[in-house]
């Protein structure tokens, strides 16, 4: 079975969420989770971080564009961080770094929250 | 010529189990781990479609993944027996449309189709549909002299 998991930090107003392992059509529900909780929660300055994700498939690339309009809508965004290339030339291929800011690291994508 | 096969029920906790299949029978066809990744997600991306569309999420579905490789090409094909499928009507992902609309759908096709050198549907109502996804590979270069 597939490994994935994720966990949350609080970063002053940003909220981290940081990815692991793979995520797929089975495992993409547990990230679906937590944009609703942080969003419940009135947290809109979200940054993901990829810096140990292994595998996205385009059902996990879904749940990014699911809730990203919600978000900016409420004056908040989801700023990306930390691919390897594999995981960024999916992206890529789909045209993601148009809808997306994506960042090296998690403390660039952060730090670009904090200076706005 | 080497065939494998796996047959699983049509539930998405056995994608890992299928990516572990392809991946191993690609590796032991000689293809490149880079091509190997682009094969594995194509086939993740065939059998999410077939898990959710086919079988509408029905978990007691059958997907049964052949591989078969040859000098010159791997290919797998994905049978199941659930809904058929008319590939034409699935559009060309358009990712502006998808953020207005706030849905997803076709990116898994279009990842098909990129990542692989042929994609073919074969649907016979009633009985079976059967995804075929080849590519090409490429001759390591040889450093005999």
């Amino acid at each position: 079975m597939a490994e994935f998991n994720t966990s949350i930090k609080e970063q002053g107003a940003v909220s981290i969420i940081n990815l692991k392992g793979y995520l797929d059509a089975h495992t993409a529900p547990i990230l679906e989770n937590n944009f609703v909780d942080l969003i419940d929660k009135n947290r809109f300055n979200i940054v993901v971080d990829f810096k140990e994700l292994a595998y996205i498939s385009s059902a996990g690339l879904g749940v990014f564009m699911a809730y990203i309009e919600k978000i900016r809508e409420s004056s908040g965004d989801i700023k990306l961080s930390g691919m390897n290339e594999k995981v960024f030339n999916i992206f890529d291929l789909l045209g993601f770094p148009l809808l997306y800011e994506i960042f090296k690291s998690e403390t660039e994508a952060v730090q670009k929250f904090t200076e706005k | 010529m080497k065939t494998k096969k796996l047959k699983v029920k049509s539930k998405t906790e056995n994608l890992s189990l299928i990516r572990d299949f392809v991946s191993t029978a690609a590796i032991n066809a000689g293809i490149q781990p880079d091509v190997v990744e682009n094969i594995i997600l194509a086939v993740d991306e065939a059998c999410t479609n077939i898990i959710k569309h086919a079988y509408e999420s029905f978990p007691d579905g059958e997907l049964i993944i052949k591989t078969k490789s040859t000098l010159s090409r791997f290919i797998v094909s994905i049978t199941d027996y659930g809904k058929s499928f008319e590939p034409k009507m699935i559009p060309e992902p358009d990712l502006q449309k998808y953020y207005r609309q706030k849905r997803v759908g076709g990116l898994g096709m279009y990842l098909m189709k990129t990542l692989m050198d042929d994609v073919k549907y074969v649907s016979v109502p009633g009985k079976y549909n059967e995804v075929l996804l080849s590519k090409n590979i490429k001759m390591a270069q040889t450093n005999a002299r």
